[in-house]
């Protein structure tokens, strides 16, 4: 059994890149490569998807390489996390030696977001739900909002908060979008067009360009790499529906069953954490991992949140490039979550940097709540 | 307003020709004594083909709902709201609600029915 751990880490071009897919992947990746001291011959396990039906096999002839190990897992934004595992097991066993786990989006300069989402006429959901006109996956998490909001005394609150902590961290990242932005307010939050009610634009995350790599490789072979490596400790999933009235309670997720496989592999408990990067496709999104990843209790999420402590100097620092809310969220933004837990673990976040971070959480949540994977990183 | 014409196949065609005769019906396994939504080749619980459609009550309350306020293709009109309805055969279904001016969860709704194009009709709720 050989010892995997992360040695790279970039992002590509964000924001508006007028670049294609394969172009930003091909940048993410010589970037992951270049910052772990590794060349693309070296790479013999690709994981990615969304560039074509054959994702891994589209980047791999792109790169010019032949690899022993490809995945394409798609299951949206929690793919990224679930990829670690995948190939965490790829080379502890030897199946592969380097591998590099990638995503890129051009939807907001091919204009190629739609608020109906992917509709496949023969699935159960397009028979049974497409025609009564939800966005996808936007109804969904609305609902679950609604939900939320109409159990929990200060859950419109706690939404807002969300949305206001990215920002305040967004505003210490040159990469992010909102960069150069202001602090949200009170009246922006309340004036935000409703897109699906209860949730406003300010609640949903943004729509742009992007993405990145991470590189995974065994320790041996990172022992004589110039970049600091971290260690993979911890991960689990869960998947749990492709309906949208298929899950019975709307505010638990498989973040339980995801954080709790991940916290028990890691052997470590949720109060040792130093930084935490959950997926906030929509503020609910962030809220509802907290609780199931039992940072909070069910239904006390709201308070935990509310006095501030997810903000830049506070006790639990939350998404803090500034999340797909404020920085870039690229269609499925979890291969995100990993860049910035690795980064801030190697302490190279400048003025976001949170002190002395050692462990860090990165979950990923992907389609309707329907996938949930929860990785543990350490620094060495 | 209703753009979207569903497709079926051999296990939807059922519940799909009953919403022709404003029916709503739901599959149902004897064996376990559930329903099940939404229809499927084979019972989710015991894994057996020997399913049979039963016709629901109509009853059911707001699990949540959303006002959506874009359309999500061609066609649709909005404002209009969406809900989670858990019918009394503790099944829940995807649907609209029609005529209530402020909805709530846990809120008690009925059946009734929007016409497709083709004759065929949705089953909504109000
Ligand atoms: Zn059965």
């Amino acid at each position: 059994m050989k010892t995997p751990v992360i040695v790279g880490a970039a992002e590509c071009d964000l924001g508006v890149t007028n670049k294609s897919i394969l172009e930003l992947q091909a940048q993410g990746v010589t970037r992951a490569l270049a910052d772990a001291g590794l060349k693309i011959s070296d790479v013999d396990g690709i994981a990615t998807n969304a560039i074509s039906r054959f994702s891994a096999s589209s980047l791999a002839d792109y790169l010019g390489i032949e690899p022993k190990f490809t995945d394409s897992t798609f299951a949206g934004g929690s793919s990224f996390e679930m990829y670690v595992a995948r190939a965490y097991h790829a080379v502890a066993s030897g199946q592969c030696n380097v591998v590099v786990i990638s995503f890129a989006s051009n939807q907001r300069s091919a204009k190629s977001r739609s608020l109906g989402g992917v509709v496949e006429h023969h699935t159960p959901e397009a028979q049974f739900e497409t025609a009564y006109g939800p966005l996808f996956p936007l109804s969904y998490y609305a609902m679950a909002a609604q939900r939320y909001i109409h159990d929990v005394p200060n859950g419109r609150a706690a939404l807002s908060e969300i949305a206001i902590s990215a920002r305040e961290w967004a505003l210490l990242n040159p990469k992010a979008y909102r960069y150069g932005s202001a602090s949200l307010t009170d009246s922006e939050l309340e004036s935000a067009d409703l897109i699906s009610s209860p949730l406003r634009a300010s609640d949903c995350c943004l729509v742009t360009d992007g993405g990145g790599a991470i590189i995974i490789t065994n320790s041996e072979i990172a022992k004589n790499l110039k970049s600091k490596p971290v260690s993979i400790l911890g991960f689990g999933e869960s998947t749990t529906n492709t309906s949208m009235t298929t899950h019975r309670d709307l505010r638990v997720t498989g973040a339980k069953q995801s954080g709790d496989l991940a916290f028990a592999m890691a052997g470590v408990s949720r109060s040792d954490i130093d930084v935490v990067e959950l997926y906030d496709s929509f503020t609910i999104t962030t809220l509802l991992s907290l609780e199931g990843l039992g940072f909070a209790g069910k239904g006390e999420g709201a308070d935990f949140i509310l006095d501030g402590k997810t903000r830049p100097g506070g006790s639990f620092p939350l998404n803090t490039n500034g999340g797909g809310l404020s920085y870039c969220h690229p269609g499925q933004y979890g291969i995100l979550l990993l860049i910035e837990a690795v980064r801030q673990l190697r302490g190279e976040c400048g003025d976001r940097q949170v002190a002395n971070a050692k462990l860090a959480v990165a979950h990923g949540t992907g389609g309707i709540l329907s996938t949930n994977a929860t990785v543990i990183l350490g620094a060495n | 307003m209703f753009p979207y014409l569903p497709h079926e196949d051999a296990i939807s065609a059922p519940f799909w020709a009953a919403t022709r005769e404003r029916k709503l019906v739901i599959q149902y396994c004897s064996t376990c004594d559930q329903h099940q939504w939404y229809p499927r080749a084979i019972c989710i619980s015991c894994a057996t083909e020997n399913l049979t459609w039963r016709e629901a009550s109509g009853k059911g309350t707001v699990d949540s709902w959303t006002t959506v306020y874009r359309a999500p293709a061609e066609g649709f009109v909005p404002p209009y709201v969406i809900a989670r309805v858990l019918l009394s055969e503790k099944v829940i279904m995807l649907t609209r609600l029609v005529g209530i001016e402020s909805p709530a969860c846990d809120q008690v709704v009925e059946l009734s029915w929007q016409e497709l194009s083709d004759g065929r009709a949705l089953p909504v709720f109000g």
